[in-house]
């Protein structure tokens, strides 16, 4: 392990920069925080976590996969990628980390997904605890320890230090970038963390929300539940829960024509649009229901069924609180899993 | 605090539920925590009793719910509005967007909503109770041993900053003393973007328009976005537009929803309510009605039912596009 001053963190921040591009979490004017690439003047924010989350670097929002020329007869396929460069990105909260795990499954299985898996060869994630987790947050649900982060480095921040742990091979060699500035240090200062923030967790007011009733093979026992239709009934049908959703991996690939050729692109989709899927024969969901259901039974029954029992759901808290009618996935499992089920 | 209180709402609902009065109710079901509550469609008194809550973070306003909801219930159902949802009520019959016999409206008078971002900036994460009492919230966190208080006039959502309206325009019933409409400070803003210069205008917007990640919530919550099918959401329109290809497109988004809904917004405020990324998206819809006001008289609406907004009411007093020219707005 090695450490720091905290003083000297954007000294840290200049050195990576030198050699990649360094993306971190920044407080926005509007009070909440995104990852911005960071530059002289750029300060990591205190917030705990950001509103977009950090999947936007390896699935973006909206990317150009190929284009198409005609001349006659010809049609011209160019690959619009660039090579990518390496880049980091500092600050991820374990959450999220976790979260590529579950992305990975989707987009590195076959067929692989090259454009994704372009992209997270080259990205460095340097992952922080969380030392003052919200009353959203439910990741122990899931298995995930915030004092424990993961990614290719581990990152402890106290109130005047900072600790940097390398867990992979691209970690140690990120670390190396900034072996002047560190110095080799004990690990009691980050067991000391880690017993503060097991006590906090044990405060949290989600710590008890369980996944026991849910898991592959249980979508008889789900898909008919009577309560799908109160939970859903004043769902808006917008894509907030879906886009600011770590994991939610939907997209839809679509032609534009520019007058002389096509580009292809492929854009976040969201389950509850009501275009979602739509196919030649119509639309399979034809209700808000059917659209929200899908989204939970997808988190928490199919996704499983298909990954090793691995749910698709981090605990993050980022649809618990940005819902604009403040339904979300907590509601949904302790209604149809919880005890008053029983 | 509200002045009118849970109780009253709970027993005023459950005795017309009981009366058979009403089939169903729209009201405000408590959540996890105690700010984070979800419009909810009762369809009996225990229900009620048991879940319905009313505090000073029901922000929600129930008017578009109507749409959907009038047309799945069989008899009448009871809404309750606030003096500002009443605005957005009467906006919708004016549009015949649903059958006014088959609600009974209920008006509550409402002394403003709390943001919980603005309780959060003072007390931080880690929220495990709020109680309202007087003229505070009383906040408590897992990380301090003695609860925060925090004023609720300073955590009101911004469009209750600078409500513009204590007077219900419209409801069956009255509960509690209705209000006045208020000489708001609410155009400040918009005059602040006027007074900028076009560069810094577009600085401005560039800033906030570039954290939209396109969810449409805004739309969705908007009492004056009632198409059956968006546009946007329409693969056979030709402009169906999930993600944005750059930032200038985004602003177009934003830009043709204020146009589109220009003399019908009632200035809710729903949209920057419900926004994840807290765009002040209201700013675009308020300059809109803020020059309605100028050139052709002050209109609110949704102030009465079936009056023609400006911009759909044809004078021989209206204002010329020259006098526009005049007035120097195109220098801009």
């Amino acid at each position: 392990m090695r450490k720091c001053s905290l003083t000297a963190i954007d000294t840290v921040f200049a050195e990576i920069a030198k050699s990649m591009p360094l993306y971190l979490p920044v407080d926005d004017s509007d009070g909440s925080a995104s990852y911005r690439k960071w530059e002289e003047g750029k300060a990591w924010s205190e917030k705990l976590n950001t509103v977009s989350s950090p999947k936007d670097f390896f699935f973006p929002q909206m990317e150009n996969l190929m284009e198409f020329k005609t001349e006659g007869k010809n049609i011209e396929v160019i690959d619009v990628r660039n090579e990518t460069e390496d880049f980091a990105i500092f600050g991820v909260r374990p959450c999220d980390v976790k979260s590529f795990d579950v992305l990975d499954r989707v987009f590195l299985s076959e067929p692989v997904d090259s454009y994704y898996a372009n992209r997270r060869a080259h990205g460095v994630i340097v992952s922080v605890a969380c030392t003052r987790p919200s009353e959203t947050c439910f990741c122990q649900t899931f298995g995930i320890n915030p004092g424990e982060p993961c990614g290719d480095v581990s990152v402890w921040k106290t109130e005047k230090e900072i600790f940097f742990e390398a867990n992979t091979e691209k970690g140690a060699e990120f670390l190396k970038k900034i072996d002047g500035l560190t110095e080799e240090c004990g690990t009691e200062a980050v067991e000391k963390q880690r017993e503060d923030i097991n006590t906090i967790m044990n405060k949290l007011p989600l710590k008890d929300v369980t996944t026991e009733a849910f898991g592959g093979g249980k979508t008889m026992d789900f898909f008919n539940h009577p309560a799908w239709e109160e939970l859903s009934q004043t769902c808006l049908g917008c894509g907030t829960c879906t886009f600011v959703c770590p994991t939610c991996q939907c997209y839809d690939i679509k032609d534009f024509n520019t007058g002389n050729g096509v580009v292809r692109y492929r854009c976040w989709d969201s389950c509850m649009y009501s275009d979602f899927t739509k196919m030649a024969h119509g639309n399979n969901r034809t209700s808000q229901k059917e659209r929200f259901r899908q989204r939970f039974m997808h988190k928490l029954v199919y996704y499983p069924e298909n990954n090793d029992g691995l749910f698709s759901c981090v605990g993050c808290g980022r649809c618990l609180a940005k819902c604009p009618i403040s339904m979300n996935i907590v509601k949904v499992m302790k209604r149809i899993g919880g005890a008053e089920n029983e | 605090m509200q002045t009118i209180t849970q109780k009253q709402l709970i027993d005023k609902a459950v005795s017309l539920l009981e009366s058979g009065t009403v089939s169903w109710v729209i009201g405000w079901e408590k959540g996890e925590f105690d700010y984070d509550i979800t419009p909810a469609v009762f369809k009996n008194a225990e229900d009620v009793k048991e879940k319905f809550v009313w505090n000073d973070f029901c922000g929600a306003n129930f008017s578009k719910y109507l749409i959907a909801q009038t047309g799945k219930c069989e008899g009448k159902i009871l809404v309750f509005l606030k003096p500002c949802d009443t605005y957005s009520f009467n906006q919708l019959l004016t549009e015949h967007r649903f059958d006014r016999e088959k609600v009974y409206a209920v008006g509550i008078p409402c002394d403003g909503m709390v943001d919980i971002s603005k309780v959060k900036a003072v007390c931080g994460e880690g929220i495990s109770a709020i109680s309202c009492d007087g003229e505070n919230l009383s906040v408590t966190t897992i990380y301090s041993d003695a609860p925060v208080l925090v004023k609720t006039e300073d955590a009101l959502l911004e469009r209750c900053v600078n409500c513009k309206s204590k007077k219900h325009v419209a409801y069956d019933e009255l509960l509690g003393e209705d209000g006045d409409v208020i000489d708001s400070a609410r155009f400040d803003e918009v005059a602040k973007l006027e007074a900028m210069t076009p560069d810094e205008r577009f600085a401005f917007w560039q800033n906030e328009l570039s954290r939209c990640i396109r969810c449409n919530a805004c739309r969705d919550a908007c009492p004056a976005c009632t198409c059956e099918k968006c546009v946007f959401n329409n693969p056979n329109s030709g402009v169906e537009n999930k993600a944005a290809a750059n930032s200038f497109e985004e602003k177009m988004f934003h830009i043709i929803r204020a146009f589109h809904v220009a003399g019908r917004c009632t200035d809710c405020g729903e949209c920057s309510r419900v926004c994840p990324q807290n765009i002040p998206l209201h700013l675009l819809n308020r300059k809109f009605i803020k020059d309605i006001n100028e050139f052709y008289g002050d209109y609110q609406a949704g102030a009465e039912v079936g009056s023609r907004a400006p911009l759909v009411n044809y004078t021989t007093e209206d204002l010329e596009p020259g006098e526009i020219f005049d007035r120097g707005d195109l220098d801009a």
